[in-house]
């Protein structure tokens, strides 16, 4: 579903990726770890193009999007994206939030958009903010509604950008228990965190970051019981 | 006593036959009136074309296009670089100077293309000032550029510029009395006809000056209060 062949992406002298090669399968749920700066966000952001790789391929579903004139847009309704800091549009209300996207990019009807959203709501638990703007919400609710938001341009792949690391601690659970019941119904996601448990819970598959490579791989089990690199092990360590 | 009894007198006599002069005789109070009307209709359109015209200046001084930027850009740099007064007489006496349209038509280009590069200024902070992460969620979610900048990077901006386009308005207010020098329409205008009337300088021009400041202190006050409504807003 997702292929990446030699990734690079420097930002003026900087390398922050030297050379990623990755296959990700339809249904996968892959974690990424890794220290600060190891360019695991820069990753996970090149995959929608919110980054411009300088060097390298990315195919989704076979379709190269590294090449010149392929339409971004359209690369990226098949993918939904979740922020660190939620980034909810704050003039609009929850609902708004929501169907904006269904609305002007899907051409969606608005009723239907509103059902849509409605029923994301009810997935997410907060059917009753659907009037709210987002100042009124907790960073938790802010994060489900960023999901739903996400959700209701009905994308293949769910990409999480640290979504729990900008949340109180009290509101981590409900987000990543709406994350895992997505993980559940079978969404591909790819999804950099510092939630080691939910790591090792949900994920198929764990990517180690460090220095722009990936340095390790395996399922949880191999990877946090049994890590082979000394970066990996140095790492875990230090978090779990 | 008598004498500082007499010397009141005097002073009122003067007072009274002043503004007797300046606002009464002739019914001259309408021409003040119709200048107040004409400053303020001339600087409310203006800032209306300076919003239309410091927008898309704006995009075109944020857009990826180097041909755009580079209009945007000295539009701007030369309206700044250039008395008002200078450019007022090159659109009146050089541009329009042989098409037959009113005067006041007139004006409200110049003021408008002059707050237009100002404007342009301010929207661009606006817009600047909108957090990238606001783009980038909108990207994400597939809607184009353009789209993201209609629906969602627009609208905040606009909430966050509404104070300093109201003072633009203000501001245009007092600039505007330029076109009292080419032109009797504004409230110097009216000055101008009631001192070739009476040959007095004194009574119209401070007249004119309590009416300005009347005015500004009038809507400086209203925008205050309109900004900290804004700013409960914020606060929710």
């Amino acid at each position: 579903m997702i292929k990446v062949n030699n990734l690079h992406k420097h930002f003026g002298k900087l390398e922050v990726l030297s050379g990623i090669d990755e296959h990700i399968k339809k249904g996968e749920k892959v974690v990424v770890i890794g220290p600060s700066g190891s360019g695991k966000s820069t990753f996970l952001r090149c995959l929608n193009l919110l980054e411009t790789p300088t060097d390298g391929e990315i195919f989704i579903d076979g379709e190269c999007i590294t090449e010149k004139g392929v339409n971004v847009n359209k690369i990226r309704e098949k993918m939904g994206m979740v922020f660190q800091q939620f980034n909810l549009f704050p003039h609009l209300t929850i609902l708004d939030n929501i169907t904006l996207a269904p609305i002007k990019v899907k051409k969606m009807a608005k009723p239907d958009a509103e059902k849509l959203a409605m029923e994301l709501l009810e997935r997410v638990g907060l059917v009753d903010k659907a009037s709210a703007y987002p100042a009124q919400l907790s960073g938790g609710q802010q994060q489900r509604i960023a999901i739903a938001r996400a959700l209701a341009m009905n994308p293949e792949i769910m990409l999480f950008d640290e979504p729990t690391s900008a949340l109180d601690p009290e509101m981590v659970g409900e987000v990543l228990a709406v994350m895992k019941d997505l993980a559940d119904a079978g969404m591909t996601m790819v999804v950099v965190t510092h939630e080691m448990g939910f790591a090792r819970e949900v994920a198929s598959r764990v990517l180690f970051m460090d220095q722009g490579v990936i340095m390790e791989q395996g399922t949880p089990e191999e990877l946090f019981g049994n890590p082979q690199n000394e970066r990996t092990k140095s790492f875990l360590s230090k978090v779990l | 006593m008598e004498s500082v009894t007499a010397w009141f007198a005097e002073v009122g006599a003067w007072v009274s036959d002043g503004l007797y002069s300046t606002f009464v005789i002739d019914g001259r109070w309408e021409w003040f009136l119709s200048g107040l009307g004409n400053t303020l209709l001339i600087s409310l359109f203006s800032v209306l074309l300076g919003m239309i015209l410091g927008l898309v200046t704006a995009l075109f001084r944020l857009s990826g296009s180097k041909f755009l930027k580079t209009v945007g850009s000295i539009y701007v740099d030369v309206i700044r670089g250039t008395p008002t007064m200078v450019q007022l007489l090159i659109i009146y006496y050089v541009i329009f100077a042989p098409i037959p349209i009113p005067k006041m038509i007139v004006g409200i280009i110049a003021f408008g293309i002059n707050s237009g590069a100002y404007i342009a200024e301010i929207v661009r902070g606006g817009i600047l000032s909108v957090n990238k992460g606001q783009t980038e969620a909108g990207r994400s979610l597939g809607l184009t550029g353009a789209q993201t900048m209609t629906f969602i990077i627009i609208p905040q901006a606009v909430k966050n510029i509404l104070p300093a386009l109201a003072n633009e308005f203000i501001v245009l207010i007092k600039e505007t009395a330029v076109i009292g020098m080419v032109d009797n329409l504004d409230l110097v205008g009216a000055a101008k006809k009631v001192q070739s009337r009476t040959y007095d300088y004194f009574w119209p021009l401070i007249s004119i000056a309590v009416i300005y400041y009347v005015v500004i202190k009038f809507l400086s006050v209203l925008l205050n209060r309109f900004e900290a409504s804004l700013r409960k807003s914020d606060i929710r």
